[in-house]
């Protein structure tokens, strides 16, 4: 039987929204910024895979999760590199990336541990759960909120910690600057390339998080693939909350559910293909509402406005 | 005084293989207000830019001080004193003003932290020292032009500017307010501020200036006193050539009507009227003015018309139809053309070519296709003849729209527009930003189709281009028309601007004589 | 005879010249990479790069490979090409190839029609439903204003899992071994072209469809409606062009020709449905349109030279202890390189002003 109102059922939301979250903020971040970072999704890759290796081979946690931050960071810096310095289009680069890291992961997972799939051979270490006082004696609510990943609870400061950091900080105003008019930015001497290198850089480092959650919380191995488009669907998650971070969790969260839900549905045993589905076919069903939202907000708008904000040319 | 700035032998080319500095010698006295002019694309801004750090010059000196330096960016000139207002105010319309005004070197708390009450209470003080009347907490989108520049002054002068480019400052005011920026201007002066000033304006030039630059295609032509130089002898430096900016023009035979347009109306997301009820005529044979501060309504007039944006209500009767709800194609095939405001993002593609760009309007005539396929050679012999009537020039009609220059960009724009001898053409700044000669040539075009019997609507921020080229004119002031003049003749600018504020408004029936059968 | 090259490069507009060069570099460097890499995973380098480049030549088998793999590969960049060029970045095309291949092995499996006319229509089935995957994200761009970017990505993970549900629940074969569906009817297979390899006459087909596209972007009424709504929007929408019919146009195109690298792919490579992932090419598409910059005419070049490297690596990775997923490395680095419009940009400027020099 299908049940959707259990302590469980909530943790196992709050669970397959960690990763979805922590890249959604990194998502904002760029947004903020002007840059779209389709790239997400290898960051995420990337990092999921360096952190199990960093912590298998020195059995250290805190190495791992260098590892992990290095490696999201690493792409993410290339696509600052490439898209910022060369002037390369960044939804291409973005693109190459993300074909580079599923083949690039397995191609270095190959050569550091001989496998092809998964990293079954080495002992990954993950990060631990985190049993909250207190918290965790109330009953219902505890269980659900307590027992977590240390990264759930990560990723939740780290809404905070993004609200925070655009609202209130002064180089969050000035990248806010550089998202909304760059020419404004420059003339007051804020080196703009830099800021967007920034923001970049900040992704990497929230979205690498995202990765390590997969493979060294979620599951203690790396294997082929398994970001599964979470980078991608953090991007819609991002649009919906109109780059705002509160509202972000909010459409993370949604997007959590019905992956949760889709658990519940394989439970009953409705094909796993067809439960594969639900997640993806809830973000296009979320972004056509929201885009229908959006639209009706601005229907009176002027064409020409209209024009010059085409999506397309972000 | 001395020299507090001098720029030696300033080369710039740019990436498209432009020159626009073409070893150009220029100096600013300390404490001067020194007026750089030149038509449009004659250099003057690129040669700011170099001096305020966003360009680099390909070869040359820049001396501050007597020291000789380079910015290698805005930061850098900002911290040797130097300040620019641009053309194109540079603001985040989501923040508010004071936080504009801080922005790059913010007031902190906590190393981190912006400290917004300190930012407030900063603007206010600089807002106060100089007497500029703003309110530091407002959103910055709420705010009016005239408030915008400001704000953008305050900005340069907060971040320490001693010496500060004015960008073609006035392009965007009213003659009033334009009185008031003088005052201002002068006011900095005797604080020992030192002051350029980019224009095309030989009034202004001669108001405010101690000493004029001229630059002419790329060259400096001289450095006067102002006091020792005519309006015409700077003219004259500008062009090269003299008289070349007096245009001739036959006196205008207006026929009936061809667009009647009746209480139209658009509105904003928020149900406000940005076009409020108007009501006038096109008559075949004329050229109308429309004049007015950015923002009036004009842009929405023109959407409307062209089909780009939809009345909220109201009529457009064309040879008695109404297309206020048409599409743009339907607007098109019956023969309305529009030269529209900004050629870059929506008068061409500028990375096809220009026969692909000649041709947008006319690719699916029977002439020039079978149904299926294009007619590859006779619209290569076409484009040939646009290119050569325009005299558009470039090695070949197959080179990249890009690779032109703004003028002859524009005549691109033009020759398209022009070419099926439209019934009504609707011309929103059409020379804004280009040569003389391009200029004069789109001017001469204009009149041409007028004596042909066509009707035509010239929307432009430029007065005296209004008062040169067109017959009769209206004025917009928050999205009604306010004022209209059957004949340009004997309207001064002045007068205009007393409307263009909304300090006057004609009665109804005055404007109802902008309405003809 | 030198002479004359050098003044035909000379009279070259100068963006031309300066494009060959970047190019060149842009392959150049991404070798040199390769070259790295190899060196410093493998044991045997010398061996493993002969593999890598000369493998393909082994024999007339792995040159057929080459060829059999650039006819998908060749489909998919004209798939992407058509789309980008109308500045649509829908990344569908790897969905709109599965659910064309699926459903191309569940019409051989289900209507009873003769052979020949049984391979069309199963095609022609195939393609529609590519169309229809790449059509759903267009459709949601135009009624609602939402990207087609993401929403196209997600079609994929979506065409992934119907196509295999519909496989799994209603025609595998119990029989095999692993997963996979009935015996196709052997009539309805594509027939071989070239004795003593697979390609198959997909490979005619894949011509008049180069042909096609290229007269239809180049020569067409609505490619050249396309063409301007990809360079700039406003303008084509300023210009009375009906933007919206481009943007549905372009991408049910794109999906069609994807559709139809997976039902070519289906009927001329396998007798069964076996796919047991989404093909590994499936995204190549889009590296096979920036190599091409999106010009049919080059596609089957660049896809050609995609596919040489891809069987090359395929040689190196069973022959040598190199692995495969090598050329995913190679690949990104030539999309990047070839984008990033500022490589060499110092060169070029010093291109610009010493024309501008030498004109005064």
């Amino acid at each position: 039987m299908i049940n959707l109102l259990t302590p469980e059922f909530f943790f196992t939301v709050i669970r397959v929204t960690t990763p979805i979250l922590f890249a959604a903020m990194a998502a904002i971040i760029c947004s903020k910024s002007g840059v779209i970072n389709i790239a997400l999704e290898s960051i995420m890759l990337t990092a999921a895979l360096t952190g199990v290796l960093a912590s298998g081979f020195s059995q250290n946690i805190f190495i791992g999760m260098v590892g992990g931050i290095l490696g999201g960071m690493f792409i993410a810096g290339a696509l600052a590199y490439f898209s910022l310095y060369l002037k390369a289009d960044i939804i291409l680069v973005g693109i190459a990336l993300n074909l580079m890291a599923v083949g690039g992961t397995v191609f270095v997972m190959f050569v550091f541990t001989g496998d092809r799939g998964s990293t079954n051979s080495i002992r990954s270490l993950q990060f631990p759960d985190v049993n909250i006082p207190l918290l965790q004696d109330i009953p219902v609510v505890g269980t659900a909120l307590s027992g977590h990943n240390i990264l759930t609870y990560l990723a939740i400061l780290s809404v905070i910690g993004v609200w925070f950091f655009l609202s209130k900080t002064t180089y969050g105003l000035r990248l806010r600057s550089v998202g909304e008019n760059p020419d404004a930015a420059t003339s007051v001497g804020i080196d703009v390339r830099k800021v967007k290198l920034v923001a970049l850089l900040i992704s990497g480092f929230l979205g690498a998080f995202g990765g390590m959650y997969m493979s060294m919380a979620y599951l203690s191995v790396f294997s082929t693939n398994m970001v599964a488009g979470r980078g991608f669907i953090s991007l819609a998650a991002a649009s919906m909350g109109q780059a705002n971070p509160f509202g972000t969790l909010l459409a993370a969260s949604f997007f959590g559910l019905m992956e949760s839900v889709s658990y519940q549905l394989q439970a009953i045993g409705i094909p796993a293909q067809i439960v594969g589905m639900v997640p993806y076919v809830s973000v296009i069903i979320g972004l056509v509402l929201y885009a229908q939202y959006q639209q009706s907000l601005q229907k009176k708008k002027t064409l020409s406005k209209q024009l010059k904000e085409d999506p397309n040319e972000a | 005084m001395p020299d507090i700035i001098t720029m030696k032998q300033m080369y710039k080319v740019y990436p498209n293989g432009i020159v626009a500095n073409d070893y150009v010698d220029f100096s600013v006295k300390e404490g001067e207000i020194h007026a750089l002019v030149g038509e449009n694309g004659a250099g003057k801004t690129t040669l700011m830019k170099i001096l305020f750090g966003i360009e680099q010059a390909t070869t040359g000196e820049l001396y501050h001080n007597g020291q000789l330096v380079s910015f290698q960016n805005p930061q850098e000139a900002i911290k040797a004193g130097i300040g620019m207002v641009h053309q194109h105010f540079m603001q985040v319309g989501s923040m508010t003003v004071a936080e504009n005004v801080v922005l790059g070197s913010e007031p902190k708390k906590y190393r981190f932290l912006l400290d917004r009450k300190k930012a407030i209470d900063d603007t206010a003080e600089i807002a106060e020292k100089y007497k500029f009347k703003i309110d530091p907490a407002m959103r910055l989108d709420e705010c009016s032009v005239g408030t915008r520049q400001k704000i953008e002054i305050l900005k340069a002068l907060f971040h320490g500017a001693k010496v500060i480019i004015l960008d073609e400052p006035t392009a965007v005011l009213t003659p009033q307010e334009t009185e008031e920026l003088f005052r201002e201007l002068k006011g900095l002066k005797e604080r020992g501020h030192t002051i350029i000033f980019i224009s095309h304006k030989l009034n202004e030039v001669k108001e405010i200036s101690d000493r004029v630059t001229v630059m002419r295609s790329a060259k400096q032509t001289g450095t006067y006193d102002t006091e020792s130089i005519s309006k015409e002898e700077i003219s004259n430096l500008m062009v090269g050539r003299e008289g070349l900016w007096e245009l001739t023009k036959g006196k205008a035979t207006p026929n009936e009507s061809i667009i009647t347009v009746n209480n139209l109306s658009v509105m904003d997301e928020q149900r406000r009227y940005l076009l409020d009820h108007i009501s006038f005529s096109m008559r075949k044979g004329e050229i109308l003015g429309v004049v007015g501060v950015e923002g009036n309504g004009q842009r929405e007039l023109v959407d409307v018309l062209t089909g780009l944006n939809k009345a909220s209500g109201g009529s457009i009767m064309f040879k008695g139809e109404d297309i206020s709800k048409q599409s743009i194609h339907h607007i098109r095939e019956m023969g309305l053309s529009h030269i529209p405001e900004d050629r870059m993002t929506m008068g061409v593609a500028t990375e096809a070519s220009i026969t692909d760009n000649l041709l947008s309007i006319y690719f699916d005539k029977e002439s020039f296709n079978n149904g299926v396929l294009l007619d590859q050679s006779s619209i290569d012999a076409w484009a040939k003849d646009r290119v050569k009537e325009y005299a558009i020039k470039t090695k070949s009609p197959n080179a990249q729209v890009r690779s032109l220059s703004g003028g002859n960009i524009q005549k691109v724009v033009v020759a398209r527009e022009f070419s099926n001898n439209p019934d009504v053409v609707i011309a929103d700044q059409p020379t804004r930003g280009i040569d003389v000669g391009a200029a004069q040539f789109i001017h001469n075009k204009l009149i041409e189709l007028r004596d042909q019997g066509a009707s035509i609507l010239l929307v432009s921020a430029d007065l005296s281009e209004v008062l040169d080229v067109s017959d009769s004119l209206f004025v917009m002031y928050e999205g009604k028309i306010v004022a209209y003049f059957d004949d340009v003749t004997n309207v001064s600018a002045m007068e205009l601007g007393r409307f263009m504020l909304g300090i006057e408004a004609q009665d109804e029936e005055q404007i109802k004589r902008g309405i003809y059968a | 005879m030198l002479k004359l090259i050098k003044q035909r490069w000379l009279d070259q507009p100068l963006d031309n010249r300066f494009e060959s060069i970047r190019f060149s570099m842009a392959i150049v460097i991404s070798l040199i990479v390769t070259l790295v890499l190899v060196l410093l995973v493998s044991n045997e380098p010398l061996f493993a790069l002969q593999q890598l480049f000369l493998g393909p030549l082994a024999s007339i088998r792995k040159f057929g490979n080459v060829i059999e793999s650039m006819i998908p590969l060749t489909f998919l960049g004209l798939s992407v090409a058509i789309m980008f060029s109308a500045r649509q970045f829908n990344l569908g095309s790897s969905g709109a190839l599965f659910l064309g291949g699926t459903v191309t092995a569940v019409v051989v499996l289900t209507l009873p029609l003769p052979g020949f006319v049984l391979s069309v229509v199963a095609i022609l089935l195939g393609a529609f439903t590519g169309g229809l995957v790449t059509l759903i994200p267009a459709f949601i761009k135009l009624r609602f204003g939402a990207s087609e970017l993401v929403s196209s990505l997600m079609m994929n993970f979506i065409a992934l899992n119907l196509g295999f549900f519909i496989i799994l629940n209603y025609y595998r074969d119990p029989q095999a071994g692993s997963l996979a569906s009935f015996e196709f009817p052997s009539s309805s297979l594509l027939v071989q072209l070239i004795p003593g390899t697979r390609i198959h006459t997909g490979l005619l087909l894949l011509f008049i469809m180069i042909v096609l596209i290229y007269l239809f972007i180049q020569k067409t009424k609505w490619g050249y409606a396309l063409r301007m709504t990809g360079f700039n929007k406003s303008f084509a929408t300023y210009s009375g062009i009906s933007t919206g019919a481009v943007i549905l146009y372009s991408q049910f195109l794109g999906g069609i020709l994807a559709g139809m690298a997976g039902s070519v792919e289906m009927l001329g490579m396998y007798d069964r449905f076996r796919w047991q992932a989404m093909p590994t090419y499936a995204f190549d598409g889009v590296i096979v349109a920036v190599l091409a910059k999106n010009k049919p005419q080059y596609i089957p070049l660049a896809a050609f030279v995609l596919s040489y490297i891809r069987i090359g690596a395929d040689t190196m990775s069973v022959n040598s202890d190199v692995s495969f997923q090598v050329i995913a490395i190679i690949q990104g680095l030539i999309i990047i390189m070839i984008a990033a419009n500022a490589f060499l940009a110092k060169y070029r400027q010093r291109l610009v002003v010493q024309e501008a020099i030498t004109n005064d």
